[in-house]
Formats: C-alpha cells, sequence, structure tokens
C-alpha cells in the first residue's frame, strides 16, 4: 500500500485503455429526428400565436361575463366591427392616409439623421452639434411639440409630419452615430487603405459597418414615429377632411362606438406587429443575419 | 546615411525608408516609436521587419501604408513620397476583421479591384476566380466571412492584396492571431505565392523563427524607440541537416543581437524563439 502524502497529492497509476473496435461516423448515435411536438414547440412563431390565443380567449370570456359593450366589447364584436369599417372603407382610407403622412415623416427624419451623423463624424465640431442637440431635444416629447407646430404650420399634415420628423429624427441619429464610431480600426484602414476617402468612404465602409446599429435606430425610430403619429392624430384631424387612424379612434369614441375603438387600436397594433416582425425582420434576416455580424 | 558603401551598385531601390522618425501622441506624452530608421526594399524583397513589441516595427508598417506621417525623414515608393493610403500598398492585418462581412469571399476579392477602378468586370472577376483558387478558397467563393476560419480569413485577405498586384506587400503580423500548425501551413503557401509570383513584401514579425523562414532580408530592430540594429541576409539555407543547423546559428545570433550574448546562448535553443519582452 502506498502512503497517500495529503501535502502533495500524486494521481494514482492506472493501466491505459484503448477501445480497439469504434465504427468510424455512427449514423444513429449523431442525428436523431426530433418527434412532432418538439417541432411544434420549436417554432417561435407557433408559440407566440398560442399565447396571442389564449390572450383572445381571456378577452372574449371577459367581455361576456361584463355584459356591457360600451366599455368593453368583446372580441367578437371587436372582429365584427373590424369587418364593417373595413368593407365600408372608412378604417382602410384611415389607415392609409396615417401610413402616408408616416411614410413620408419617417423618410424626411431618417434623410436628416444621416445627413447629421455624416456631419458629426467628419468633423470635431459636427460631433459636439450632434451630441448638443440630441441630448437636448431627444428626452423631448415630440407631442409637446404639437402645439407649437400648429401654431407654425396651422391644422394640416405638415403640424403631424413635423412632430413625426422630431420624433424619428434623434433617435435615428444617436444609434447611426454609435454604430460609426464602434466601427473597427482595421475596417476603417482596409477601406482607406483601398484609397476611399469622404463620401465613398461613408457609404462603402461605415453604413454597412454599422448597419447592426443603424437598423436597431431605423427600428426605434419607426415606434417613436408610429406612436407620435396616432397620438397626434388623435389631437386634431377635424378639419383635415381625411383624417389618419388617431382620428378614427377618437371619432367612434366620440359617437360611443367602443367596439370600432377597439378595432382601430386592433388595427395600430396589427401594423406595429407587421412592421416590426414582418418587415424588420426580413431586413434582418438577409443583411445582419446573414453577414454574421447579429445571431 | 545608410551606412552601406556599394549602393551604387544596386538598381534603384522599390521602397525608401529615408531617416524615418515616429511619434504618436497619448494624452499626456509624445511617444517616440522609432527613430531615424532607414532601409531600402528591392523588388521582389520578403523583408522582414523583425523587433520586440516596442520597437515601432507595426508602426513603421502604418507608416509605409500612409497612415501615419514621419516627423523626419521621409518614405518613398518607386521615388515618390508617400502621403497618404493607396492600393499601391496595400495591407493585410493581423486582425480576423478585416474583410468586409457584409460580402462575399469573392466580393470581398473583387471590392478593392472595382473601388479603384483598376480593374473592372470580367477582367476583375477572372483575376478574383485566379486568386482565390491560387490560396486554395474557390469552394468557399460564395461564403460569407463570419463561416470562415481564421486562417481561411487570411489567406482572404492576401488573395485580395494580391489580386491588386500592389506595388509592395505590406503585412502586419498576419498569421500571429493563428494556432501553430495554420501558421507554418500559412508560411509555407505565403513562400509558394511569392515564388509564383514574386512579388514584394514587407512582413512585420516579433518571432525569430518566422523572420528567417519568411524573409530573405530580416531588419532587425531594437526597442524604446524603435532604432535599426542590424540588416541581416536570410533564406538560401537549402535542404536537410545542415540547412537546420544555419537557421539554428541564425536564431541564436538575432537572438544574442537583441538580447545579448548570454540571452542568446540559453533561449537561443527554443526552435520557434519569439522575441518577448522588450526591456
Amino acid at each position: 500500500m502506498a502512503v497517500i502524502d495529503t501535502e502533495r497529492p500524486t494521481p494514482p497509476q492506472r493501466p491505459e485503455i484503448v477501445h480497439a473496435e469504434i465504427a468510424a461516423g455512427d449514423q444513429k448515435l449523431v442525428e436523431t429526428p426530433l418527434g412532432f411536438f418538439e417541432r411544434i414547440a420549436a417554432s417561435e412563431g407557433l408559440r407566440k400565436l398560442f399565447i396571442v390565443a389564449m390572450l383572445g380567449l381571456a378577452w372574449e370570456i371577459y367581455g361576456r361575463l361584463l355584459g356591457n359593450d360600451l366599455i368593453f366589447p368583446t372580441l367578437g364584436q371587436t372582429l365584427v366591427a373590424w369587418v364593417d369599417a373595413a368593407v365600408s372603407g372608412t378604417l382602410i382610407n384611415r389607415t392609409l392616409t396615417s401610413l402616408r403622412v408616416l411614410g413620408i415623416a419617417y423618410v424626411i427624419g431618417v434623410v436628416l439623421a444621416t445627413g447629421l451623423t455624416i456631419v458629426a463624424v467628419s468633423s470635431r465640431l459636427g460631433t459636439d452639434l450632434l451630441s448638443t442637440l440630441t441630448s437636448m431635444f431627444n428626452p423631448l416629447p415630440a407631442i409637446a411639440l404639437l402645439p407649437l407646430a400648429l401654431l407654425w404650420f396651422g391644422i394640416g399634415i405638415t403640424s403631424i409630419v413635423f412632430v413625426v420628423i422630431h420624433s424619428v429624427l434623434w433617435a435615428v441619429a444617436l444609434n447611426m452615430h454609435t454604430g460609426f464610431l464602434s466601427v473597427a480600426e482595421t475596417l476603417r484602414m482596409s477601406g482607406r487603405n483601398v484609397g476611399l476617402k469622404g463620401l465613398p468612404y461613408v457609404v462603402y465602409i461605415l453604413i454597412p459597418a454599422a448597419f447592426p446599429a443603424i437598423l436597431a435606430g431605423l427600428k426605434i425610430g419607426w415606434a417613436f414615429a408610429w406612436r407620435t403619429l396616432i397620438a397626434a392624430e388623435l389631437v386634431f384631424g377635424v378639419s383635415s377632411r381625411s383624417g389618419g387612424l388617431g382620428w378614427f379612434i377618437f371619432e367612434n369614441r366620440n359617437q360611443l362606438q367602443t367596439a370600432h375603438v377597439f378595432a382601430g387600436l386592433l388595427t395600430v397594433i396589427l401594423i406595429g406587429l407587421a412592421v416590426e416582425s414582418g418587415i424588420f425582420r426580413l431586413i434582418e434576416r438577409y443583411t445582419v443575419a446573414r453577414w454574421g455580424m447579429q445571431r | 546615411m545608410h551606412g552601406r558603401l556599394d549602393d551604387s551598385a544596386l538598381p534603384r531601390p522599390r521602397l525608401e525608408v529615408d531617416g524615418v522618425t515616429l511619434q504618436y501622441r497619448t494624452r499626456d506624452y509624445a511617444v517616440r516609436a522609432t527613430q531615424r530608421v532607414s532601409f531600402d526594399v528591392h523588388g521582389a524583397d520578403r523583408f522582414v521587419l523583425l523587433g520586440p513589441s516596442g520597437c515601432g516595427k507595426s508602426s513603421l508598417l502604418k507608416a509605409i501604408a500612409g497612415f501615419l506621417s514621419p516627423v523626419e525623414g521621409e518614405i518613398r515608393l518607386d521615388g515618390q513620397k508617400v502621403t497618404e493610403p493607396g492600393p499601391d500598398r496595400m495591407m493585410v492585418f493581423q486582425e480576423f476583421d478585416q474583410l468586409l462581412p457584409w460580402k462575399t469571399v469573392e466580393q470581398n476579392v473583387l471590392f478593392p479591384m472595382e473601388r479603384t477602378g483598376k480593374y473592372s468586370g470580367k477582367d476583375a472577376r477572372e483575376r478574383a476566380r485566379r486568386f482565390l483558387d491560387k490560396v486554395k478558397l474557390s469552394k468557399f467563393a460564395h461564403v460569407y466571412p463570419h463561416q470562415l476560419s481564421g486562417g481561411m480569413k487570411q489567406r482572404v485577405a492576401i488573395a485580395r492584396a494580391l489580386a491588386l498586384e500592389p506595388r509592395v506587400l505590406l503585412m502586419d503580423e498576419p498569421f500571429a492571431a493563428l494556432d501553430a500548425l495554420t501558421r507554418r501551413e500559412m508560411q509555407q503557401e505565403l513562400l509558394q505565392l511569392w515564388d509564383e509570383a514574386r512579388f514584394t513584401v514587407v512582413f512585420v514579425t516579433h518571432s525569430i523563427h518566422e523572420a528567417i523562414v519568411v524573409g530573405n532580408r530580416i531588419l532587425v530592430l531594437s526597442p524604446h524607440p524603435g532604432r535599426v540594429k542590424a540588416e541581416l541576409n536570410s533564406g538560401d539555407f537549402g535542404e536537410g541537416a545542415e540547412a537546420g543547423m544555419a537557421i539554428q546559428a541564425l536564431d541564436t545570433r538575432i537572438n544574442a543581437m537583441l538580447f545579448g550574448e548570454a540571452a542568446g546562448a540559453s533561449t537561443g535553443q527554443s526552435q520557434a524563439g519569439s522575441v518577448h519582452g522588450g526591456h
């Protein structure tokens, strides 16, 4: 028997083990097909659909128990109102008006943000300008500017476009700038090595390299813009003959058509979802995910 | 100035580094990276800048590339003073993120050719294919860089640089982040590529062994600030045991040069002797 030295332990001596007859690549060991339910549970979309279905069920049950469709219409009533409003054309018109205003404001906001960011990356004074402006205006809720906008531009699309631009601009510029700053030094040098500078350098190196951050900024900007737009439309729309979705909600509340109010809100949510998990998810899949810049 | 006697017998050098002092600023100090460094690189040279960290070898390469301006002296390519980065001095970096992640391997090789307008269209695509073939990556032409291993990424960077036929290829410790086996493989591949195309390369390394294997001319730099200790010949070791002895002898000699005789004798035994520390 060896005496075990507790101060300086040594590993025990063991015989060697060699497995002589291992067949290479036993396919059954490596891959096992997943069962039906395992596959269903693995799909994020299906899981979320399940949650939505459960919420809808809860809504319907609660609405029926309450039995007061002026305060809380059921899911069924809401869907009927939704189809009704859609068929009559009002809902679709209202939605298109909203989307058109949003589109105009969003594009202008993003273009301005891009310009501001390019100014910011090309000089130190520009950087200071951007950071001062964003720290001043980013915390200012866009909707708070609406009274001022009404004073300047009157009641109409221009005022709404103005506040929506304000909600998009700072969020997008801030993200874009952060994205540009975080582009790796090596990547910058490989761009300049080829002789790129000025605008081509920004277009061919900085923008694609900062694309994950830019996309995040665009998403945040979109969410801000959509919220601000609906809120702004709630305030007026009275005299602009074709109001947007916000106006649809407000109008129906005044007429105590609560189911229609719910239908309007549902549309706001659906469009939000469609843009978020439709358009942006698609862009992500074909850009940053494919490039391995984001999982 | 160069301290050589028969400069006149040589052809005009491709790249002249003439009394170059480099300096960079930190918050409180102006740090001198190199002190009046001079050397000439000739066509088809495999010129190695070797030294411990802090000898300014990477700064020198960046200055040649045009990313850094000397505070004293000048750098000339074909007699023209270097003032800014340009595609006639393509650089291969140590970091793997030098490839554009949003472009496929083939697009990465095409990018400098198209942006500089040196080659375009069918011509450029044909060149891209040829150089990817040379670095054995034809199969991966349509793959994005994040799907490649470190060694493959470096091969793409080399193909991208060579496809543009730069006057000088600059390599900044290109294999330092690779594992030992891949590094050895890449050194051999680089030599094969050189043997076919006979390009001119300035290669920065801190590994004495790599310097001897890769280079035909080795500039030994001392640290803080970087000054030229020696310019040595390497290469043509032949085959077999005698070559091993010659390589070992040069290794020991450089070690002694950098760390004094005692260090040379003791660490000269290690086969892949790296220059560690720097004081």
